[in-house]
C-alpha cells in the first residue's frame, strides 16, 4: 500500500477552497468555557490531525463541526453552507459529514449490512437494491465483505470500527470526522483501522482526525493542530508541530505522549504500511 | 467449589458443640416438621365433605363448560388486549412527551403519570363507567362496554407503561442517537428507526408483566353494568356462584385466570433471564 508522504510545501491549504471554515468558535457548558475562540480552515482533500491533552476540547470542536454540539458563538461553514445559520437544514448538512466515534456506536439490533442500508434508505431514500449495492461496495472497501450478515456484537472492536467507517462512507460524505477512532481498541487491532483511514486519505477525502497516534499524524496528515485549554496553540505541518514544536506547551505535551507511546509504536503498534 | 468448601471447613477452628453445618441441618429439619404438622392438622380439622361440596362440585363445574371459555374467558382476553393496546399507544405517546424538550409536554405527561399511578384502578372504572356518562349526558364512548373497559384499563396501564418505556428509551446509550443524527436522521426519525426498537427489546419483559396485571384488573368490569353477553371471568363466576349458592364457579373462574397468568409469568421470567444474559 502506498503511503502518502508529503513535505511542508505540498500541503494544499492555500490553493484550494476550504471545505471547513471555523472562525471565532466558542462553546460553553454552563460555566465551563470549553472552546475559547477557535479559527481553523481545512481545505478540500486535506487531512488535519487534532492533538492535545485530554479535556482540551478536541471532541467538542469536532462535534461543533456537525452540530452535535451547538456553538455558543462564532461561525462554522462546511462545504459553503453556514451551519450556525438558524435557518439551515442541519440534517441535510450532516448527510455530507461522516462521523466516526471512539465507541463505534453501531446499531446493535441490526446486522452489519442493515447498519449500512437503513440510513441510506431512511435518510437518502435510496431504493433497496441501490442501498444494498452501496453497502456491499463499502464493506468491500474496509475489507469486511464476509461479515455482511453478522451482528456487531460478534465482531472485534477493530472490525466494528471499520463497519462504522463503512456506514459513514455509504452516505457519500465529502468530509469525514474521526474522534479518537482507535482509542478504544486493543493495540493489535489499531493497524487495520488506521490502514482504512490511510486509504481514505490517499483517495483524497477531506478528514479531521482527533488522535493520539503520532505515527499516523506524521505520515498521513497534511497539517497537525495542537489544542490546549480550548484554543489552537499551534497549527502547521507534521514536521513543524510534531518535529520541531514552537511552543513550550506543545513540547511538554509531546514529550509526555511520545516517550511511552513511541516505544509502543516502535514495537509494532503501527499500521501494516511501511512505518 | 466443594473442594474449596471442605478446605474452609477443615481450616475452621474446631469449636465445642455443634458445627455450623449441623446446626443448619437441624434447623431445616425442625421447619419441615412444623410444616408437616400444620398440613396434618388442617387435613384432620377441615370438613372435607363440606369443602368438596362447596368448591368442587363436578357436575356444576361441568355445566360451566364451554361457556366459561367461549364467553367469559374470551371476554376477559378481549378486554385485556384492547386495554393493553390502547394503553401501549397512549403510554408510548406519554413517554415521548415526558422526554420532550418542550416543557409543557413534559409537565402534562408528568401530571398524567402521577395521577393515574396514584389512583386505584377501581376508581377509574367507576369514573369511566358512571361519572363520565353522568357528566356528559348523550356522549357515548364508542364500542359500548368494550370501549369503556379498554378506556379504563388503557388509562391506568398507560401511566405505568409510559414510565417503563421512558426508562427503556433512556437505557439506550446516548451514542446511538448521536450516531443516527450524524448520519442525517432527524430526531423523530432516529427515535422511530433506531432508539425505540432497541428500547422495546429492553421493555418486553416488564410490558408482558403489565399484561398479566391487566389480565387480572379486567375483573373490575364487575363494577360496570354489563349485559349477559359481556360478562368476563370474575363476573361470570360470581353470578353463577350466587344463583347456585355454591362456590365451585369461583374456583373454576380462578383456574381459568391461572391458566393464562401462570404461563405468561413463566414467559416473563424466561425473557428476563434472556435479557440478563444478553448484557
Ligand atoms: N456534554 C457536555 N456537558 C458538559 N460538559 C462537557 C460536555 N462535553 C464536554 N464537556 C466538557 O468540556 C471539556 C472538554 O471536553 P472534550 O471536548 O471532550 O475534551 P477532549 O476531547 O479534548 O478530551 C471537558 O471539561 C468536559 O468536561
Ligand atoms: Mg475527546
Amino acid at each position: 500500500m502506498s503511503t502518502r508522504t508529503r513535505t511542508a510545501d505540498t500541503a494544499r491549504t492555500a490553493d484550494t477552497v476550504p471545505e471547513i471554515e471555523i472562525s471565532g468558535l466558542h462553546k460553553s457548558f454552563g460555566d465551563n468555557h470549553v472552546l475559547r475562540g477557535i479559527d481553523l480552515e481545512i481545505g478540500t482533500g486535506e487531512v488535519v490531525c487534532v492533538i492535545g491533552p485530554s479535556g482540551s476540547g478536541k471532541s467538542t470542536l469536532l462535534r461543533c463541526v456537525n452540530l452535535l454540539e451547538e456553538p455558543t458563538g462564532g461561525r462554522v461553514v462546511v462545504g459553503g453552507t453556514e451551519l450556525t445559520d438558524p435557518d439551515v437544514d442541519i440534517d441535510a448538512v450532516r448527510r455530507r459529514i461522516g462521523m466516526v466515534f471512539q465507541q463505534f456506536n453501531l446499531f446493535p439490533h441490526l446486522t452489519v449490512t442493515e447498519n449500512l442500508t437503513l440510513p441510506q434508505r431512511r435518510v437518502l431514500r435510496r431504493d433497496k437494491a441501490e442501498a444494498a449495492r452501496v453497502a456491499a461496495e463499502n464493506l468491500q472497501r474496509v475489507g469486511l465483505a464476509e461479515k455482511a450478515d453478522a451482528y456487531p456484537s460478534s465482531l472485534s472492536g477493530g472490525q466494528q470500527q471499520r463497519v462504522a467507517i463503512a456506514r459513514a462512507l455509504a452516505m457519500g460524505p465529502s468530509v469525514m470526522l474521526f474522534d479518537e477512532p482507535t482509542s478504544a481498541l486493543d493495540p493489535e487491532l489499531v493497524g487495520d483501522v488506521l490502514a482504512v483511514m490511510r486509504m481514505l486519505a490517499d483517495e483524497g477525502m477531506t478528514m479531521m482526525v482527533v488522535t493520539h497516534e503520532m505515527t499516523f499524524a506524521r505520515e498521513v496528515a497534511d497539517r497537525v493542530v495542537f489544542m490546549d485549554g480550548g484554543v489552537v496553540v499551534e497549527d502547521g505541518t507534521p514536521g513543524q508541530v510534531i518535529g520541531s514544536p514552537a511552543h513550550e506547551r506543545t513540547r511538554h505535551f509531546l514529550s509526555r505522549l511520545l516517550d511511552p507511546a513511541m516505544a509502543e509504536v516502535e514495537e509494532g503498534r503501527g499500521g501494516p504500511g511501511p512505518g | 467449589m466443594s473442594g474449596a468448601d471442605t478446605t474452609r471447613e477443615r481450616a475452621a477452628p474446631r469449636k465445642p458443640g455443634l458445627s455450623r453445618r449441623r446446626k443448619r441441618a437441624l434447623s431445616r429439619a425442625v421447619q419441615y416438621a412444623v410444616f408437616v404438622a400444620a398440613v396434618a392438622a388442617l387435613a384432620v380439622t377441615a370438613d372435607w365433605g363440606r369443602l368438596r361440596n362447596q368448591f368442587a362440585q363436578g357436575d356444576l363445574a361441568g355445566e360451566m363448560f364451554p361457556e366459561i371459555i367461549t364467553l367469559a374467558l374470551r371476554n376477559t382476553v378481549l378486554y385485556t388486549v384492547s386495554g393493553f393496546v390502547f394503553g401501549l399507544v397512549l403510554g408510548m405517546v406519554v413517554a415521548l412527551m415526558r422526554l420532550s424538550s418542550v416543557g409543557p409536554y413534559r409537565w402534562v405527561a408528568g401530571v398524567y403519570i402521577e395521577i393515574f399511578r396514584g389512583l386505584p384502578a377501581l376508581l377509574i372504572f367507576i369514573f369511566v363507567g358512571v361519572a363520565v356518562p353522568l357528566a356528559f349526558p348523550g356522549t357515548e364512548i364508542p364500542g359500548g362496554t368494550y370501549g369503556k373497559v379498554a378506556l379504563a384499563l388503557g388509562l391506568v396501564s398507560a401511566a405505568y407503561m409510559a414510565e417503563t418505556i421512558r426508562a427503556g428509551i433512556q437505557a439506550v446509550p446516548r451514542g446511538q442517537m448521536e450516531a443516527a443524527r450524524s448520519l442525517g436522521f432527524s430526531h423523530a426519525r432516529a427515535m422511530v428507526s433506531i432508539i425505540v426498537p432497541q428500547a422495546f427489546r429492553i421493555v418486553i419483559p416488564p410490558l408482558t408483566n403489565e399484561l398479566v396485571l391487566l389480565f387480572k384488573d379486567s375483573s373490575l368490569v364487575l363494577f360496570l353494568g354489563v349485559t349477559l353477553q359481556e360478562r368476563e371471568l370474575a363476573k361470570y363466576g360470581r353470578d353463577l356462584a350466587s344463583t347456585t349458592a355454591n362456590s365451585t364457579p369461583i374456583l373454576v373462574a380462578g383456574l381459568c385466570y391461572l391458566l393464562v397468568t401462570v404461563p405468561l409469568g413463566f414467559v416473563v421470567r424466561r425473557l428476563e433471564a434472556k435479557a440478563g444474559e444478553a448484557k
